[in-house]
């Protein structure tokens, strides 16, 4: 690192450079590789608290009860399910929303607040609101609403529960979508969609032609962004089914909550959280690869 | 065959009246320059003939046809922009090719034309490039491919080389001079340049605050402005204008009296100006010499601009006006020098006191027939154009 400030007294500046970068790099490394080292080393040990007393080294076993479980397969699958499905809502539609409230309306300015604002209630309160207020099957708005129809009402939470939880999240996440693809959208040249309405574009060709390839970075960097986050959604799930019914809504996240925390497995819990950190590189790097690609186009 | 009328023509933003009313003939295969100071309406009339701005009232018609309802991309124009924009992630071929695309024209078909454009454009070696990859004039030349690529009955320009350093401007401008003539279409080009309004157009409109000065070719907005603006408009550097009194009205011409009390007869028909009434002198700074045997006016050198070719001064004459003369690359004169300025009254303008132009007695024999005055009627027109004495005591 400090070999690249001078190039011929090298010799000279080298030591006095280290030492100055030293104390930014040693906090570096500390705060990366201690908690990883110790994630490392818990997940080598037969460690559960109901029997602190009993712990010893195993070697990878854990890794091997952890990667034999069929319920770490299943939250694996709920979180990529979870995510893919949020983010198909949430750009999708996000970016219709964008391409609406860029145009000219009375109360433009009042509406854009209003949508954007579920993004700043935190994720506890509105998975509350949501679970008591909106979709109970007796109090819920929803329930009301279909009742009053006739129809009956749904039990969101025990009937379709992977889906409340999508609802939910996509709808705290919108608006962050929405949000950056506005900013993109207002920055396209208006000139060019001129340029496309005299080629004989009509609204639909527009979109896909000119509005949809200007978007395509934001989309990119959105859709990044909200992996990294959907990877470890918690709070929704914790508040609202409990990872249930059965493991319907379990995540990885949630898996390793409920092998630290209820089966009180440190060891077990944190091979699980090892997996978990190798998914989210696996997810980031392939996520990383094709937002690069996107970025220098 | 194309051509544009603009009947009354009116645009409004809000209670903001921009254009307000411009009457307009556009004949087939003209080549039409808008020109006017910056805000005066030049790119909201043209988006208008483009179908991009609404009409708030009048009438638009393309070889006698109402427009005004017709959506942009139906009326068989296409717009060059200042900006180029071009579809920054398609290639030159697919941005050239893009009309036709949307109109469902089969890829080899579309391949073929856009190529065949390229050729007359030479852009076949960058037709795989994205437009980032190319330089200004290689953008601007991409735009006109794809206006090219549609075959429009009309092309429409707003500023398409504004954009270009002073060199690549001159090239493209003798481009776009010489596909007006392999073409033969009918073109509207907006722009502030004088030297591209001057060379370009077969008609200049000249416009200020939304409403047309004058339509003309460009040689008689040289000769016969209407008016003060125009005058002023046309021409760098501009019109040197004095305030001058009438003190003779003969059927020859009119005699004024300038403020430094010299006298100059300016051939204008007579008994527009009375004796007494107040009229403004127009003089080019071209057209003023410096001449110590027939001096007009006596003046003050206060600035000297020297371009190589000519020199530009900046006299100040008695009266306390100043006067842009046009002298020799190599005129001596230096910053402080007195020097004699002939005024030459068969070359000046004279203005009522409304600004509008008193009519020449004899119009400029370049400017008497059609625009497109052929070489041997010219020369067939004789009018003394060399300096002659005008000056009384
Ligand atoms: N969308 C709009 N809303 C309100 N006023 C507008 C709008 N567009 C243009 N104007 C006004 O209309 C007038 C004419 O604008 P226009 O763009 O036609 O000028 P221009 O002659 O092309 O000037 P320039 O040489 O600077 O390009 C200006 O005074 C401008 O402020
Ligand atoms: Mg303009």
């Amino acid at each position: 690192m400090a070999a690249s400030v001078v190039s011929r007294p090298q010799q000279k500046t080298t030591a006095p450079a280290g030492l100055l970068v030293a104390p930014a790099i040693i906090a570096l490394v500390l705060w990366m590789v201690v908690p990883l080292a110790m994630a490392i080393w818990f997940a080598c040990q037969r460690y559960n608290l109901l029997s602190p007393d009993n712990r010893e080294f195993v070697g990878v076993q854990n890794f091997v009860y952890v990667l034999t479980d069929s319920s770490l397969w299943i939250s694996i699958g709920i979180t990529l399910m979870l995510v893919m499905s949020v983010l198909v809502i949430t750009i999708g539609l996000g970016t219709l929303l964008a391409v609406l409230f860029n145009q000219e309306f009375a109360g433009r300015g009042v509406a854009r607040v209003l949508a954007i604002s579920p993004f700043f209630v935190m994720p506890t309160v509105s998975a509350l609101i949501w679970k008591n207020m909106l979709m109970h099957p007796v109090n819920g708005l929803f329930a009301q609403v279909t009742r009053g129809l006739g129809l009956g009402a749904i039990d969101w939470f025990a009937d379709l529960p992977l889906l409340a939880i999508i609802i939910i999240v996509s709808w705290q996440w919108l608006p962050f979508a929405l949000l950056i693809l506005l900013t993109s959208i207002q920055s396209l040249d208006t000139d060019q969609m001129e340029a496309a309405r005299m080629d004989g574009a009509n609204a639909l060709a527009l979109f896909r032609f000119v509005v949809l390839p200007h978007l395509s970075r934001a989309i990119a960097v959105v859709a990044m962004i909200e992996t990294i986050f959907f990877l470890a959604i918690f709070a929704e799930i914790f508040v609202t089914t409990a990872g249930g019914p059965g493991l319907a809504t379990t995540n990885l996240a949630y898996y390793i909550y409920l092998k630290a925390l209820l089966e009180f497995d440190v060891g077990g819990a944190s091979a699980g959280g090892l997996i978990a950190v190798v998914l989210a590189n696996i997810i980031a790097i392939f996520l990383m690869r094709s937002v690069a690609r996107n970025l220098d186009t | 065959m194309a051509t544009v009328t603009l009947r009354n023509i009116h645009k409004s933003y809000g209670d903001n009246e921009v254009i307000k009313g411009v009457d307009l003939d556009i004949d087939d295969r003209e080549f039409v320059v808008f020109v006017g100071p910056s805000g005066c309406g030049k790119s909201t009339l043209l988006r208008m003939i483009a179908g991009l701005e609404d009409i708030t009232a009048g009438e638009l018609l393309v070889d006698g046809e109402r427009m005004n309802e017709v959506p942009p991309d139906k009326r068989g124009l296409a717009m060059v922009f200042q900006t180029y924009a071009l579809y920054p992630h398609m290639s030159v071929a697919e941005n050239m090719a893009f009309s036709l695309r949307l109109a469902g024209m089969s890829k080899a078909k579309r391949w073929e034309r856009a190529k065949e454009v390229a050729r007359t454009l030479q852009l076949e070696p960058l037709l795989d490039r994205k437009p980032k990859a190319l330089s200004g004039g290689q953008r601007q030349r991409v735009a006109i491919g794809r206006a090219l690529v549609r075959n429009p009955r009309v092309f429409l320009f707003d500023e398409p080389l504004s954009n270009l350093d002073a060199a690549l401007r001159v090239q493209m401008r003798l481009e776009l001079s010489s596909l007006h003539d392999s073409l033969q279409s009918t073109m509207i080009y907006v722009t502030h340049d004088q030297v591209e309004a001057m060379t370009l157009a077969d008609k200049i409109v000249v416009l200020q605050g939304g409403v047309v000065e004058q339509v003309g070719s460009p040689l008689e907005l040289y000769h016969h402005p209407n008016n003060l603006f125009v005058a002023g408009f046309i021409g760098s550097p501009k019109m040197n204008f004095l305030p001058v009194m009438t003190t003779g009205v003969q059927d020859s011409g009119t005699n004024v009296r300038l403020p430094g009390d010299a006298v100059v007869t300016v051939p204008v028909q007579p008994k527009m100006l009375m004796v007494g009434d107040r009229a403004t002198l127009g003089i080019r700074p071209e057209h003023l010499r410096i001449d110590a045997n027939n001096p007009t006016v006596m003046g003050e050198v206060l600035v000297v601009e020297r371009l190589g070719g000519e020199t530009y001064l900046y006299v100040k004459i008695a009266g306390g006006d100043t006067f842009i003369v046009q002298a020799d690359g190599d005129s001596r004169a230096k910053v402080r020098d007195h020097v004699p300025i002939y005024i030459d009254g068969h070359l000046c303008h004279l203005f009522n006191a409304d600004g509008l132009a008193v009519p020449q007695a004899e119009r400029h024999h370049l400017t008497l027939s059609t625009p497109e005055v052929s070489q041997t009627q010219a020369s067939h027109q004789t009018y003394a154009q060399h300096p002659q004495s005008s000056q009384t005591d």
